[in-house]
């Protein structure tokens, strides 16, 4: 089969699968339907009544015989527009909530989908499926959908009255519908490449936006304005040139649709015409039959326009269910267990991990113990895995060999959201949500009491929070206050040092701090620490002192674990990682 | 202000009114009007073409009926009368002409307004980018990326809607509309006068759908923009996210937001619901009234049954184009909303300019003076009033607690920001005096937040100085000790680092956008914590290149270890936005201040 065959048959089997999202809205999609079928059908058949007023009252002069149809006019005028704001009334609501459902799943999806899938997804890409692509799909269910039907209903409903009238001539009229199906098979190919190129680069072009507004700063800094100018537009212009095919297509497409009920007509003027002269039908048959075929026109050419919809609303579907069939990779495994409490006893055993883009392995054999209350400090170079090892402890990232345990139980038996209420983690980079700076700190734990807040302000020496402009309630991050890089590192630790986890993973997470602020900050959370179990990433002496034990991970394995002394005194490599004094690297 | 009930998380944060008066509303519609207009003034020649186009194209469409009547008028008869099909052929093969000839022209009009519509999307995409990246950081700060990206998305694409769909329709229709209601007096003048009294109707129909759905699709605006700030903000964080559990909350966030998108959506889907058939009704009632009203002057003999029937063949040529002026109507409605945004993102003056008559400096020396500078984010004070003075080549080392100001000081060095008083100077001239590609030349800063974009590593480095050569790249990275493990990535300098670096660790991501800045070359450099997550071989190979680089260059150092603050030849102490000590490292170590209390502390903490 070929490729655009199967893309075709994919792309028509995302779209039939977005029913589920139809079938609520079942009788308001068939309310619409009808309403839009019935008012066509009044809207035809006001002029046979005007026709009728001059052909009847008018011609005979009965003055009595006017009002009535005068008034039935009316009557189908009030009904037409009513239908319309029936359909259009309905349709505001149904195709929008449509939308709004669709929307709501993907997110719930992207949210649940594993941090390696948004290593690798833009989120430009991500961005243009959740908005451009899903009011593309909608834009198909509440228009293109209800007008296929009906346009095809008047098809078949004038086809039907056509051969009523004169059999021969309507096969000509139907057989009108071969070339219209030829040419929307043959254009459909090209369309559905074409505009999936163009919704896929409008997502790229999202994609440098969004990375040029986030680094904005960067940007700045070296002053390359009109270096990513120059990206932009390469981008936008690539765009251009494929919105510009899809274009051309389109008037390939529209014009064709109308050419062909026009060729119709000549055809049936002549023949029709021939027929009269034969006495095959009458001249007023021919005349009926002429006007009737009018009707088809608009519905012949709007075809043209609502097949382009389809098949956008087609390819849209595509794309959107290319995020919706992305299998989750961490999940609760069946019979995973809630676990309320946890000792705390962490094991790495045999631990193996590669990131998916590269077939080199970062950790490999980890064996590794924290008993319940430790804290071991892990130890490396950069880019030794250090961070990686943290990330798989709350798995944001599943190992690829071996199995990390808690209390002795594989952590993938354990619910996922149960080992993130135990494991709490502070990371490199100190994210914050654009919302209050309580909201921030309780991230995990809603039910955190007031004192528990303070508390874990204290340690972290955070209180300068109660200085801000609304104090707990002072909006952060992104849409809020902007802090300095010392004062988010320390929220984030406040935030994983809160509610008490039974594991604490801290990576790296005094790196911001003054000498000052970092010593009070490691008397406080000396305390925390010597009631629960954690994994402490450090690239500084001072912060080792905080360690019952220090592993060393070289070359993505764990080469040595014991006190800093220890290790400091017999291991090279060890002092040449964390020795300030430069004298004393022998290594390098 | 306060912060309560469900809304509570949010937080509370000074924010701007948007409620608007009547005023800046029409403000608002003639400026959106503005850009629309200066965005299609360049294709007013081809726009002409179009309109011929289309007028052929219709002169073609029109025809056909016309040989249809012909054809049957003359042509049977002939046939009857024995004269052959001649005249039917003839008809016929007029018709096709006329019919291809429309094909062609409907052709020739859909190229040519698609290509005019992209060409202007285009025109209004790179002018609305180069102005986001024109506007200062404190803007971006006030405005957030995600809306950046929906004005630059979604926007857009409201505007695209309006040129995909419809101007053909909205031509000819206004022209129909026009000539069938001039023919429409002449034919009969009292129907005529009766047809119009539908006029006010409409035009106050169409008034109450302006102003109602001006609201309405402004409202989308915004509410689309805050669904698309708050999903690019939350999957940017979704480490964050998933490791604290917040799924379910930013769930309920975005569900709550997407459902204001949704009821703005809704409110302008029901204007249009009741605006389109209330067109239709009008129209509708017209047709039924002229009916009756028509029917009594026949009958009562002031005018012909032939012209009352020609008048209601063309009424409803007179109304049907009104529903398609009507839908082009919502469609231009909302197109204006969102240009009504772009052009408020036009007419944004940077805070931080450039100066109209720029005073060159091809070759800072990297003097830097900061006299008297005063500071301020917001309402806090953050800079009360700083002096200092680097000559050219010194390396000056800032320290102090954190939220000191450090970072503040930098990023005026770096002309981020103005100050709100005072001036901060570069050999001598005003920052607010130079070209901004000689200020770029001469400062260059390393952030706190080393920012990398999704592309190779080399790419990354040469974002520095664009025209190196792949050997300047591998020498900036031998330089800083980042060569090793970039030659040990899959592709070596040709690796895709993924979205933000991704890919990279923290350390390899610092070096990466360290080796970029020495790229730079400037004159000024300047270091905020740029070392902060390099482990200590790392760091110390970092120091010893800094020792050559920092050599003939001012420098700007923020760190927090001390050992990178030793290889300064000067140290200042910032404690609150104010210098509390200023001297060389071993003066301030033996002069017993604050520097010598956290010398102490910092010697105490190496084992
Ligand atoms: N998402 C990813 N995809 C592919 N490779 C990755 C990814 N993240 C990290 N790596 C690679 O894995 C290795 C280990 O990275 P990791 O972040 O764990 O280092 P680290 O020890 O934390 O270093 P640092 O001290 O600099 O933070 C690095 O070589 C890095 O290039
Ligand atoms: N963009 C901003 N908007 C508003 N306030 C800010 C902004 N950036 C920093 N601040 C505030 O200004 C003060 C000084 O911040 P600055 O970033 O200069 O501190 P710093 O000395 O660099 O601290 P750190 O060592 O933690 O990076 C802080 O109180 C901070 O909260
Ligand atoms: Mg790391
Ligand atoms: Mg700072």
């Amino acid at each position: 089969m070929s490729t655009g065959r199967l893309r075709r048959r994919s792309s028509l089997h995302s779209l039939w699968r977005i029913r589920s999202y139809v079938r609520p809205y079942a009788h308001q999609m068939l309310l619409m339907t009808a309403a839009a079928g019935i008012a066509v059908g009044a809207s035809i058949v006001v002029p046979l009544i005007t026709r009728s007023v001059v052909d009847g009252p008018i011609s005979h002069g009965d003055r009595s015989g006017l009002v009535p149809l005068g008034l039935l006019a009316l009557a189908l005028g009030v009904l037409e527009a009513g239908l319309v704001f029936v359909r259009r009334w309905v349709q505001s609501y149904a195709a929008l909530g449509m939308e709004t459902a669709l929307r709501d799943d993907l997110y719930a999806k992207l949210q649940g989908l594993p941090v390696a899938f948004h290593d690798k997804w833009q989120t430009g890409q991500l961005l243009s499926r959740a908005t451009t692509d899903l009011s593309t799909i909608r834009r198909f269910l509440s228009f293109g959908l209800v007008f296929l039907i009906i346009n095809i209903a008047t098809f078949v409903t004038v086809i039907a009255l056509l051969v009523h009238l004169y059999a021969p001539l309507a096969v000509l009229v139907a057989a009108a519908a071969v070339p219209l199906f030829l040419i929307s098979r043959n254009l459909s190919k090209a369309y559905l490449d074409t505009s999936r190129r163009v919704q896929d680069q409008q997502g790229d072009l999202a994609t440098l936006v969004e990375e040029s507004a986030v680094g904005v700063r960067v940007i700045r800094s070296f002053g390359r304005r009109d270096h990513v100018g120059h990206q932009f537009r390469s981008g936008a212009r690539t765009l251009h040139d494929s919105a510009v095919d899809k274009a051309t297509l389109v008037a390939r497409f529209w014009s064709l649709f109308d050419l062909v009920p026009s060729v119709t007509l000549g055809g049936v003027l002549l023949l029709g015409s021939l027929a009269v002269t034969e006495d095959a039908m009458s001249l007023g048959d021919l005349v009926a039959f002429v006007s009737l075929m009018l009707m088809l026109v608009w519905p012949i050419e709007s075809l043209g326009w609502i097949l382009a919809n389809a098949q956008e609303a087609m390819t849209a579907a595509d794309r959107v269910y290319d995020v919706f069939d992305t299998e989750s990779e961490i999940v609760d495994r069946p019979g995973a267990v809630d676990v309320g409490a946890a000792e705390g006893h962490l094991r790495f055993e045999g631990v193996g991990f590669s990131y998916a883009s590269s077939s080199h392995p970062v950790l490999r054999r980890v064996d590794l113990e924290v008993r319940p209350g430790e804290t071991l400090a892990i130890v490396g170079v950069t880019g030794s895995g250090k961070t990686t090892l943290t990330s798989l402890v709350p798995r944001l990232y599943d190992v690829t060999a071996g199995r990390i345990t808690l209390d002795g139980r594989d952590i993938r038996d354990i619910r996922l959201t149960s080992l993130r209420r135990l494991v709490s983690s502070a990371f490199e980079d100190a994210t914050l949500f654009s919302s209050s700076v309580r909201d921030n700190l309780t991230l995990g734990h809603s039910d955190a009491s007031e004192d528990e807040v303070s508390e874990a302000l204290e340690i972290a020496q955070a209180t300068f929070v109660h200085d801000l402009p609304w104090g707990l309630d002072t909006r952060i991050g992104e849409q809020g206050l902007s802090l300095s890089g010392g004062q988010r590192q320390r929220l984030a630790l406040a935030r994983a040092v809160l509610g008490r986890p039974s594991v604490l993973v801290l990576d790296d997470p005094l790196s911001a701090l003054d000498v000052h602020t970092e010593s009070l900050v490691e008397e406080a959370l000396r305390r925390v620490l010597s009631r629960t179990t954690a994994l402490l990433v450090v690239h500084r002496p001072s912060t080792v002192a905080l360690a019952d034990r220090v592993a060393l991970l070289e070359h993505g394995t764990i080469t040595a674990v014991g006190t800093h002394s220890e290790l400091m005194e017999t291991l090279p490599s060890y002092r040449a990682v964390l020795s300030q004094h430069a004298e004393e690297v022998t290594a390098r | 202000m306060t912060a309560s009930g469900l809304d509570a998380w949010r937080g509370v944060a000074a924010e701007g009114n948007e409620e608007l008066t009547g005023q800046a509303t029409i403000r608002l519609q003639r400026r959106s009007r503005r850009l629309l207009g200066s965005l299609l003034r360049p294709h007013h020649r081809t726009l002409w073409f179009a309109v011929v186009l289309l007028l052929l194209q219709n002169a073609a469409a029109m025809s056909g009926p016309y040989l249809v009547k012909v054809g049957i008028d003359r042509g049977i008869p002939a046939i009857d009368k024995g004269d052959g099909p001649t005249v039917l052929v003839v008809v016929t093969a007029a018709f096709l002409v006329a019919a291809v000839m429309e094909y062609l022209t409907k052709r020739a009009f859909l190229v040519t307004s698609g290509r005019v519509g992209q060409a202007v999307l285009y025109d209004l995409r790179t002018r609305v980018y180069d102005k986001f990246q024109r506007l200062s950081p404190a803007f971006h700060e006030r405005y957030t990326s995600g809306r950046v990206i929906s004005r630059l998305t979604s926007d857009v694409d409201a505007l695209g809607e309006l040129l995909d769909g419809g101007i053909d329709d909205l031509v000819l229709a206004a022209l129909s509309v026009g000539s069938v209601g001039v023919i429409l007096l002449f034919l009969d003048l009292p129907m005529g006068l009766v047809t119009l009294l539908s006029f006010p109707l409409l035009l106050l129909l169409s008034r109450w759908f302006r102003r109602n759905s001006a609201i309405a699709y402004r409202r989308t605006r915004e509410s689309v923009a805050l669904v698309i700030v708050h999903f690019v903000e939350s999957l940017g964080g979704i480490r964050a996210v998933q490791a604290f559990r917040r799924e379910p909350r930013n769930q309920e966030i975005f569900a709550a937001l997407n459902n204001d998108y949704r009821r703005a959506n809704e409110r302008a889907f029901k204007l249009i619901a009741i605006f389109a058939p209330g067109i239709k009704l009008i129209g509708n009632v017209t047709v039924a009234v002229v009916l009756v009203y028509g029917g009594y002057r026949v009958l009562g003999g002031h005018t012909e049954v032939g012209v009352l029937a020609a008048f209601l063949l063309y009424l409803r040529r007179f109304f049907e184009p009104m529903q398609e002026l009507s839908m082009f109507y919502n469609s231009l409605q909302s197109a204006s909303a969102a240009l009504e945004k772009l052009s408020g993102v036009l007419e944004e003056t940077p805070t931080v300019a450039e100066p109209h008559e720029p005073v060159p400096l091809p070759h800072a020396t990297g003097r830097v003076d900061l006299d008297n500078v005063r500071f301020a984010y917001r309402e806090a004070i953050v800079l009360p009033g700083l002096d200092l003075h680097v000559p050219a080549g010194q390396t000056v080392a800032l320290v102090g607690a954190t939220g000191a100001g450090k970072s503040t000081v930098a990023r005026l060095v770096a002309r981020f920001y103005d100050p709100l008083e005072g001036s901060v100077r570069l050999d001598g001239i005003d920052m607010r005096d130079l070209a901004e590609k000689d200020l770029r030349r001469g400062v260059v800063m390393v952030t706190q937040e080393n920012f990398l974009f999704s592309d190779t590593v080399a790419e990354n480095i040469r974002f520095g100085r664009p025209e190196a050569s792949d050997d300047d790249v591998e020498a900036a990275a031998r330089a800083i000790g980042a060569h090793e493990f970039i030659a040990a990535l899959p592709d070596g300098y040709d690796t895709d680092i993924g979205k933000r670096g991704g890919r990279l660790s923290a350390g390899q991501r610092q070096l990466v956008a360290f080796a970029r800045a020495f790229l730079g070359d400037p004159a000024v450099l300047i270091l905020d914590e740029a070392t902060s997550s390099l482990d200590i071989p790392s760091e110390r190979l970092v120091q010893r290149a800094l020792r050559t680089i920092l050599a003939d260059r001012t420098a700007l150092i923020i760190a927090h270890r001390l050992s990178t603050v030793e290889i300064a030849d000067r140290v200042l102490v910032l404690e609150q936005g104010r210098i509390v000590e200023d001297g060389s490292p071993a003066e301030l170590v033996s002069g017993g201040g604050d520097y010598a209390g956290l010398h102490q502390a910092w010697a105490d903490s190496l084992v």
